[in-house]
Order: C-alpha cells, then sequence, then structure tokens
C-alpha cells in the first residue's frame, strides 16, 4: 500500500511524527553538538589552566635542574586521573622528566613541538612553555590527557537526548491521534456520508458539521448539494410519477377508446344489419301495396273506364303515376344503401369503356335523340367496377338529361391532369345549373330542377359522391345556367 | 295436350288477384292452385307424407320468396331435392331484387327470376312472356314417371 492510500488518520499521525521527530532530531543533533563543543573548550581550558600551574612550579626544578623536584612536581599530576602522560623538557629541547616515572620512552615526543592546546588522535595534548613572568624561557611542559569525559558527556547527552526524544515523540503520537480528529474526522465523515449515498443511493443522509472552518464550509457545500440532488430527485420521481399516472390515464383512455370502438363497430355491424333486413324489407313489403294500388287502379281503368269521366280517369293515371314513382324512389334508395353497403373489390378498371357502352345504351333507349358524345379513349381507373359503373351511368345519364332542351347537345367525357392528380370529367352543354345551390347538388333527394323540366329522385348525385368517397376520391362540379355543367371526380 | 295447372304459390291476396288477371289477360287459362305459404305449398307437392304425387304434379310453379312458415328459396330447395320434382319447372315471382336472391334462387335451380314490377301494365308484360315460357315448357319438359 502506498503513502497516499493510507487511511487520513494514518496520514496525519505519519504526518505529525515525521515532523516532530524531525524537529526532535534537529534539536537533539544541536544539543548533543553544543555539550561536545562545551566539554571539549572546558576539557582545554582545564588542561592549560591545570598546564600553566604545573609549569608556574616547575620553573624552579628546571632553572636548578633539580630532577627530584621535577618529579614531585609532576606526580602532583595524579590528582587528574584524566592525564595520561606528561612531560617537563629544558630550554634545549631535552626530556628533563617524565609521569608517570615508568612511562614507556615512545609516547613522549623526543622534542616538544609548537606550543599551544589541541586534541589529536583521541587525545588532548598540551605544550605549556616555562619561564618566569618576563624571563627568558626555562624549557616545555607536555601534557597528554585522555578524551574519557568528552565521550562521557558525549554518551550522556546522546542518552538525554534519545531520551527526550523517546517520550517527545510518544507524547506527540498520543497528541497527534488526539488532535487529527480534529482535521481527519469532518473528512471521514463526508467519506461516510458520500459512500452512503453512492451504495444506498439514499440523498437524504448529511454530513454532521463540526466546526467552521473550511472542512465545515465544505461539509455545508457537500449537505447542499446532496439537498438539491434529494430536491431534484424528489422532482423527477415527481414527474416520472405523473407521467406513470399520465401513461396509465392515457392507457385506460385508449382502452375505453377501444373498448368503445369495439362497441360502436359491434353496433355499426348490427346497424349495418338492421339496415340490411330494412331494406330487404322495404323492397318487398312498400311495394307490395304500391303494386296492389298501381294493379287495382288499372283494373278499374280497364274494367270501368267507360264508366268514368274524363276526370275520374284522370285521378286514377295520378295514383298510377304516383304510385310508380313511390316505386323509383324506393329502388333509388335502395340503390344508394347497396352502394354504400357493398363489399369494394378493387381492379383495373377501362372507364372509356363502360362509359362507351353506357352511351350506346342511352342512344338504343331513345334512338330519336342525336346528341355528340366524346368519350376519351384509354381512361382507366383502379377501383370497383360495378361501383363505378353506376357513377359513370349517374353522371353520363345526367348530361343525357339535362341536354334534352339543348338543340345541339353534346357530351364529352375526359381527364385532365393536375397537381400530379388525374381528374375525370364529365361535361355537357346542358342545362346546367346555378353554383349558389352546388352544396345541394350531392344530397339525397336534393334537385335543382323541377320534376316538370326535368324527371328525377335527387339519389343519384348522393350515391355518386358515396362511390367516389368510398375510392377516397372527391366529386365537384362547375356549371351556370343554361351554360353547361361538368363534373370532376378523383379515384 | 293437358294444359296443366299452375301452383301460385303467394301470401299476398292483392298479388293473387292482379297475377290471375295478367294471367287471363294473356289467354293463359291453366287451372290455379294457390298456396298461401311455404308449408300449404310443400303439403300441395308432396301430400302429408311427404311422397311427391308425380301424377298430379303442376306444369309450373310461380313462387314468391318472402313467404310465412316456409320461405320460397327453402321451398325452391325441397322442390330440387325430391326425385319426382328434380325438374319440375319454377319461376320465381317475387318483389325482391336483392342480388343474393337471385343469386340463390337461381343456384338453388329456378327456371326463371322474375321480379313483380309495380307498374300493373309492365306486370301484365312479364305475364305474357310467363305464358310464352309455360307453353314451352310444357312442351318440353318431360314429366318423371314413377312406377
Amino acid at each position: 500500500m502506498s503513502l497516499r492510500d493510507w487511511p487520513i488518520k494514518q496520514k496525519l499521525t505519519a504526518i505529525l511524527l515525521l515532523v516532530s521527530s524531525l524537529v526532535l532530531l534537529l534539536t537533539a543533533t544541536a544539543f548533543v553538538t553544543y555539550e561536545v563543543l562545551a566539554i571539549r573548550r572546558t576539557t582545554l581550558k582545564n588542561l592549560s589552566t591545570l598546564g600553566r600551574v604545573i609549569a608556574a612550579n616547575s620553573t624552579a626544578s628546571l632553572a636548578f635542574a633539580n630532577e627530584a623536584d621535577a618529579r614531585e612536581i609532576l606526580s602532583g599530576l595524579r590528582a587528574e586521573p584524566h592525564v595520561v602522560a606528561a612531560g617537563l623538557y629544558d630550554k634545549s629541547g631535552r626530556l628533563f622528566s617524565r609521569y608517570p616515572a615508568n612511562l614507556p620512552g615512545d609516547v613522549l615526543p623526543v622534542t616538544p613541538e609548537r606550543d599551544g592546546y589541541r586534541f589529536e588522535g583521541g587525545y588532548v595534548i598540551g605544550l605549556e612553555p616555562v619561564a618566569e613572568t618576563g624571563n627568558p624561557r626555562l624549557g616545555t611542559l607536555y601534557l597528554k590527557s585522555d578524551m574519557q569525559a568528552v565521550s562521557r558527556t558525549l554518551r550522556l547527552s546522546a542518552a538525554i537526548g534519545a531520551g527526550v526524544m523517546a517520550i517527545s515523540l510518544l507524547t506527540a503520537y498520543f497528541l497527534a491521534a488526539l488532535l487529527q480528529g480534529r482535521i481527519s474526522q469532518p473528512i471521514l465523515a463526508l467519506a461516510e456520508t458520500a459512500a452512503a449515498v453512492s451504495t444506498r443511493q439514499d440523498y437524504s443522509v448529511r454530513a454532521p458539521k463540526l466546526g467552521e472552518d473550511e472542512l465545515g464550509t465544505l461539509t455545508d457545500a457537500f449537505n447542499q448539494m446532496l439537498g438539491r440532488i434529494e430536491d431534484q430527485n424528489r422532482e423527477l420521481r415527481r414527474y416520472a410519477t405523473e407521467l406513470e399516472q399520465r401513461v396509465a390515464d392515457r392507457t385506460h383512455e385508449l382502452q375505453e377508446r377501444n373498448e368503445s370502438l369495439r362497441r360502436n363497430a359491434a353496433e355499426l355491424l348490427a346497424a349495418n344489419s338492421e339496415l340490411d333486413a330494412f331494406a330487404y324489407s322495404v323492397s318487398h313489403d312498400l311495394r307490395a301495396p304500391l303494386r296492389s294500388i298501381d294493379g287495382f287502379s288499372q283494373v278499374l281503368l280497364e274494367d270501368y273506364g267507360t264508366r268514368l269521366d274524363e276526370s275520374g280517369r284522370d285521378s286514377l293515371q295520378r295514383v298510377r303515376a304516383a304510385s310508380q314513382r313511390m316505386a323509383t324512389l324506393i329502388d333509388d334508395l335502395l340503390k344508394l344503401a347497396r352502394v354504400t353497403r357493398s363489399e369494394m373489390r378493387t381492379e383495373v378498371v377501362d372507364l372509356s369503356k363502360i362509359a362507351g357502352d353506357i352511351v350506346a345504351e342511352l342512344q338504343r333507349s331513345t334512338p330519336e335523340r342525336q346528341v355528340e358524345f366524346a368519350i376519351a379513349q384509354g381512361l382507366e381507373a383502379r377501383g370497383d367496377p360495378r361501383l363505378l359503373r353506376v357513377v359513370l351511368d349517374n353522371l353520363l345519364r345526367n348530361s343525357w338529361k339535362y341536354t334534352a332542351k339543348q338543340p345541339r347537345p353534346r357530351v364529352e367525357f375526359a381527364a385532365a391532369q393536375e397537381n400530379g392528380e388525374r381528374i375525370f370529367l364529365v361535361r355537357d352543354n346542358g342545362a346546367g345549373f346555378d353554383m349558389q345551390y352546388a352544396d345541394k347538388l350531392f344530397g339525397v333527394f336534393q334537385r335543382l330542377h323541377s320534376d316538370a323540366d326535368f324527371e328525377g329522385t335527387g339519389v343519384g348525385l348522393a350515391t355518386v359522391r358515396r362511390i367516389v368517397n368510398r375510392h377516397g376520391g372527391r366529386i365537384w362540379a362547375e356549371s351556370a345556367v343554361d351554360r353547361g355543367a361538368t363534373f370532376y371526380f378523383t379515384l | 295436350m293437358n294444359p296443366g295447372k299452375i301452383l301460385l304459390v303467394e301470401d299476398n291476396a292483392d298479388d293473387v288477384a292482379l297475377t290471375m288477371r295478367a294471367l287471363k289477360s294473356h289467354n293463359i287459362t291453366n287451372d290455379v292452385v294457390v298456396a298461401q305459404d311455404g308449408a300449404q305449398a310443400l303439403d300441395y307437392l308432396f301430400g302429408a307424407k311427404g311422397n311427391a304425387r308425380a301424377g298430379e304434379l303442376p306444369a309450373v310453379v310461380l313462387l314468391d320468396l318472402n313467404l310465412p312458415k316456409v320461405n320460397g328459396l327453402e321451398v325452391l330447395r325441397r322442390i330440387r331435392a325430391d326425385e319426382a320434382t328434380r325438374l319440375l319447372p319454377v319461376v320465381i315471382l317475387t318483389s325482391s331484387d336483392e342480388e343474393r336472391d337471385v343469386i340463390e334462387g337461381y343456384s338453388l335451380g329456378a327456371n326463371s327470376y322474375v321480379r313483380k314490377p309495380v307498374d300493373f301494365v309492365e306486370f301484365t308484360e312479364a305475364a305474357r312472356e310467363l305464358g310464352l315460357y309455360l307453353l314451352l315448357m310444357n312442351r318440353g319438359a318431360p314429366v318423371p314417371r314413377n312406377p
């Protein structure tokens, strides 16, 4: 585990200890160095004091060359156990006396070197000139002291230093352990909170604030952030709930609508079959009495016609005409109902051929009429052939009918291309109609001409529009009174 | 030549009267037996026991479709299902021009389908054609004889 992965507690403790020990080490080093330097200076000073005293005492013995006296003086060094060797040289540099008396000859230098006190080879060496004050030099005193005092002091101060350091470090450790909490605790609390947030996705937890320092600010900021996230979460949850609710509502609505559609479809189916039954019943039941009315009117006319006057016969004729007209109305209505109900089958239909057939039929039915027909060839469309025949039959028959009073009647069937859409048209130069009533044109039983002028039930164009609509097309007309009419349709 | 009877299956008395008159006006003088519903027609043709009275079969059946009890198409089905009446000429004479009736009528083996027009003059015209048809039928259609 590298240092940066250490827990923050250990890191803080380690840093505090490291800093403390570094400071202590430096302090201890300075202390020991100072002690050593001080003891060395003291040692030199003590030795030089000793040297000066002995040198002063030795003047007489050197001046008078009294060897016993010199030995006596040097033996006084016994009181200084550190002095391991001493020598007294006369003014010519010859060794005059030595201490201790049994000292091997090679310990002392043959001739004294330069004066002064210094450390040399683990010993303190001192060379003191021997002379009466203001008189010429009599000789030299040589002193050699061991460094036991220095090393003892060194050991002692090192031991003290180490002790102080150990106690200090121990104290520092406990203090660090106690005080690091001040810094690490808020951080640990933050870390714990963050861990709780990330593991449990619980944004309601808050880090405890333990002070007003930067960590306190950080804790505040962190808590505020959590608060915002919690708010946003709540908002999001609210939206999600709302959305779910809305989806559920919409689904429910759709289900209801579906249900209602199904019901409607079922109702429609029922209504359709009812209509079917109604149409069937109409074709049978309504026509039967009409047949009786017409039939027995005719019987009256045939059998009793001679007994009736003109007015009586006219009345019976009117009864017959009315019942026949009603029969036509019923038939047309049934046709309209069939157009709406019947199954569509889609194929390519040759409209030109159908138009040609209808025209031929019209001409056959009334050969005396001379109508000019212009049927464009090769017009095809996709649709139900039977229904499209009904469309063309109605439109061409209308043109045929409304051109009856025109001296040079002309009827045209053609197609035009407009905005990429094919528009079929049936145009005539007949009676036409007032565009003001164009919106009534395609309504059931809506007629723009009186029966006296032109016969009709007003069902034909309604049928045509239903068929065109069932093919997904549109139908409209343009006309002016006595200027002919044009019917346009798309499929 | 035995002119044979005409079985008119028709529930509407007015229509019966008008049909008779139309037939008469074209000098179709065959006896007309009227059955007022499908059940009567079947009774007449097959008797109470259900056996076809082969010797007494009518020359032609004029059959309305919308009948009480047993409807016309069912009567036709029964006529065509029985060996004795399989070839009996049946002309459907009805108000309905519903396509499905026409198609079903022919597919069940009707010889002809005539829609009764409201206009009595037209109806009489249709009856004239019926008379011609009847003449042809009488000449051509063999009457099967059961042992």
